[in-house]
């Protein structure tokens, strides 16, 4: 599908959502609300088929922590990027996604370890790089602490 | 002179003051010849513990290949467990995580015992010694080290350099005076001493983020 | 997902657990597996990571962008040349600029030489972990050639952060064409006696066929890219999907089987090694002549998000850059290949007894500091 195609498909499944301004990849922004009906819904279209979730991350921005989700299909070879902006920094939550596509199971581990957003219904968070025992997210952008040396 | 290693001439090893004056400040007593036996016996045949965290493990199983073989210097057989090891070659970085394991690991080998440091994160934090909040700025802040050598990675021959230095340094050693080298444990003078690392006491010195007021 | 491993707990007779690592000779790295045993059966295994966590993505934040390309180099260390082209290629597409056809090419062959030279260690470690010490040696043997080119061109043999964002550091040494073309040769000779070793011997087919099976929506859902994604009939190769660099002008086939069993992802990956050789050789007699760095004031990407996409010797890399103009990036974030393919760990080796353990993964073909980062 072209890039007008997938951004009409998903304007039909989620009516409220915006088009993103990203140039390589088409870009939606939805709320964390729609986000969980979404990513099923584009898993099982056959028209898209999205069921091989590339990369998720979270980006620590001004307006709150920016969550960004590539996902691509395994036989129809397109791609999609998913925005969602959280913009409670003290208390970060999200839904998981972990449940529609396996590997963000562990990304999502990851996310939480070093930014400290919280994801409902995932099946087992806990911390993975980092000490069990560790004080703070280290990839805010307010992280202090005295063991780094700054330069 | 002193201490011949036979591959290499005299003239090609850079710190000979030192090592001979730790040998002479036995006050005169010269090395039984029964020690000079243990001593040649020991250093050529340090067999070392496999332990390899990041790329100068590589170079070190490089070192191990059929072009540069360091089986012609003693080192005939990698130990899996460390109760059979000599030496532990630290090659890579260590991370707080890591060093309670890497403390645990050379308390179990038994005496007596050698570190060698190989690569720039084992001797002082390498590329990774600003900015980041987890590495362990050298080697030495866990265990005590006898051979640095710095590289990144260093080059399968300064290896074998390396691992002559500390075949010097043993045969050095006189066990009736107690005059072994004494390992050198860094001094820290601009950066805060990082917590001793042992089990008992948790690793974690970051302070919680300032969160301002709802 | 109702086999997800929160915690181990013992419950029928004569379980027990035991800790494989972080310090293990042949988890080829720093890698804990706590894994429940009945007897010498794997009921099920926790993989711990985090050992060799650097904060490699917090500290690209305050260095520029060709300052943090040597860090990349650390992360899969065997593959350490199509890391730094991941980061360069997206720096550049940020900017909107074009390297010159003699890049590209020479780019691309040294992408081909590293991915062999790493199969090649992958070769060696996995034959030693099976108690086939020989293959130790003869992998070692013929990798020594190909850091001899390396060294003799770039300057270094392991990390050498040659390809920087506009071009490369400097230019080929001028035998890099006639060095090139006798490995070719030479190793087209020895690579037979690689089959005859391991491919064909009947010990270690017994101990690879039928053992650790992924299924391919199981690669899918995890994820699992790379020869090991392939193994199961995922068609994943990036070099196909999303070319980039010389990759659309070299003809070359994507090696995949339907098994998905250890010794089919080991195939895949000695049929790589056959395929690199023929794309180096459609490349090496026809390197244009042209400029090797870009005119370039200063090194910025302009305000936005970019992503790129290449294909290590083990899977998928993505590079993720935000910028907000400035020379740093405001975060880069690194989707690496290990990451997403440890973790299925759990799933095909269970059942298996533990030293079949060793054998799956081995052939997954894991490089710790790419998890960890």
């Amino acid at each position: 599908m072209t890039r007008e195609e997938l951004i009409s498909l998903v304007a039909t499944l989620v009516p409220d959502m915006k088009p993103g301004a990203n140039k390589q990849y088409p870009e939606v922004i939805v709320t964390a609300a729609q986000l969980h009906e979404l990513a099923i819904a584009l898993k099982k279209t056959p028209e898209t088929t999205l069921d091989y979730l590339f990369c998720e991350t979270a980006v620590d921005r001004k307006d709150g922590f920016h969550m960004i989700y590539y996902v691509s299909s395994s036989v129809l070879h397109h791609s999609l990027m998913i925005r969602v902006v959280i913009p409670d920094k003290l208390n970060p939550v999200i839904p998981t996604v972990s449940d529609v596509w396996r590997a963000a199971e562990f990304y999502e581990r990851e996310i939480f370890d070093l930014f400290g957003i919280k994801f409902e219904n995932h099946p087992n968070l806990k911390r993975i790089f980092l000490d069990d025992d560790w004080v703070g997210y280290p990839l805010r952008k307010d992280y202090k602490d005295t063991f780094t040396i700054e330069r | 002179m002193g201490i011949e290693i036979k591959s290499m001439a005299y003239e090609d090893f850079n710190d000979n003051e030192a090592l001979e004056e730790l040998q002479k400040s036995g006050s005169g007593v010269f090395m039984s010849s029964l020690e000079s036996l243990m001593n040649w016996g020991r250093s050529n045949s340090v067999w070392p513990l496999t332990f390899a965290t990041s790329c100068c493990g590589i170079e070190m199983m490089a070192t191990g290949g059929s072009r540069h073989d360091f089986a012609r210097f003693g080192i005939e057989v990698y130990r899996a467990s460390p109760r059979q090891a000599d030496v532990i070659v630290v090659a890579g970085t260590i991370v707080r995580k890591m060093a309670p394991v890497l403390k645990r690991l050379y308390d179990q080998m038994a005496d007596p015992k050698y570190v060698i440091a190989m690569g720039a994160c084992a001797v002082s934090g390498g590329p990774f010694y600003y900015n980041s909040y987890s590495v362990i700025r050298g080697v030495d802040q866990v265990i005590p080290v006898d051979v640095y050598i710095p590289g990144c990675p260093p080059r399968p021959e300064a290896l074998l350099y390396g691992v002559m230095q500390l075949q010097r340094k043993i045969k050095a050693r006189s066990s009736t005076k107690e005059v072994m080298p004494e390992p050198i444990q860094k001094q820290k003078e601009t950066v805060e001493p990082v917590m001793p690392i042992s089990e008992s006491a948790p690793s974690t010195q970051a302070t919680p983020p300032q969160t301002p007021a709802p | 997902m109702e086999d997800t491993v929160v915690d181990i707990d013992l419950k029928e007779k004569e379980e027990y657990i035991i800790n494989m690592g972080p310090q293990h000779p042949s988890t080829h790295g720093v890698l804990r597996f706590e894994t429940c045993l009945q007897g010498e059966t794997v009921k099920y295994l926790i993989p711990h990571c985090g050992y060799i966590h650097r904060g490699i993505e917090k500290m690209s934040e305050s260095l520029t962008y060709p300052q943090l390309i040597h860090l990349t180099d650390r992360m899969d260390y065997l593959s350490a040349h199509i890391n730094n082209e991941a980061v360069s290629l997206c720096v550049e597409k940020a900017m909107g600029v074009e390297v010159s056809d003699r890049v590209k090419y020479i780019r691309t062959i040294l992408a081909e030489l590293t991915r062999i030279a790493s199969h090649q260690l992958w070769w060696s470690a996995f034959g030693m972990d099976l108690g086939a010490l020989t293959t130790f040696f003869y992998g070692l043997r013929d990798r020594e050639k190909i850091l001899d080119i390396f060294e003799e061109s770039t300057g270094a043999r392991l990390l050498q952060s040659f390809i920087t964002p506009g071009g490369l550091m400097y230019d080929v040494h001028p035998n890099f064409q006639k060095r090139v073309t006798e490995f070719v040769k030479y190793f087209r000779k020895k690579l037979p006696e690689y089959d005859q070793l391991l491919t064909d011997n009947i010990i270690f087919r017994e101990r690879t066929q039928g053992i650790g099976y992924m299924s391919l929506e199981d690669a899918i859902e995890f994820g699992v890219t790379g020869p090991s994604g392939r193994g199961s009939g995922f068609h994943c190769d990036i070099r196909k999907i999303e070319p980039y660099s010389a990759y659309p002008l070299v003809k070359f086939d994507e090696i995949t089987f339907d098994v998905g069993d250890t010794y089919h992802r080991y195939l895949v990956r000695m049929k790589e090694m056959w395929q690199s050789l023929s794309i180096i050789e459609q490349l090496i007699d026809g390197i244009p002549q042209g400029p090797i760095m870009l005119e370039l004031k200063a090194i910025k990407a302009p305000k936005g998000e970019y992503y790129q996409r290449v294909e290590t010797a083990r899977g998928e890399l993505g590079v993720f850059i935000v910028s907000d103009g400035a020379p740093s990036p405001a975060r880069i974030h690194y989707r690496t290949p290990n990451f997403s393919n440890l973790f299925i760990i759990n799933k095909i080796s269970a059942g298996h007894k533990i030293a079949d353990l060793v054998a799956i993964s081995g052939s997954l073909d894991l490089v710790i500091p790419d998890i960890d980062r």
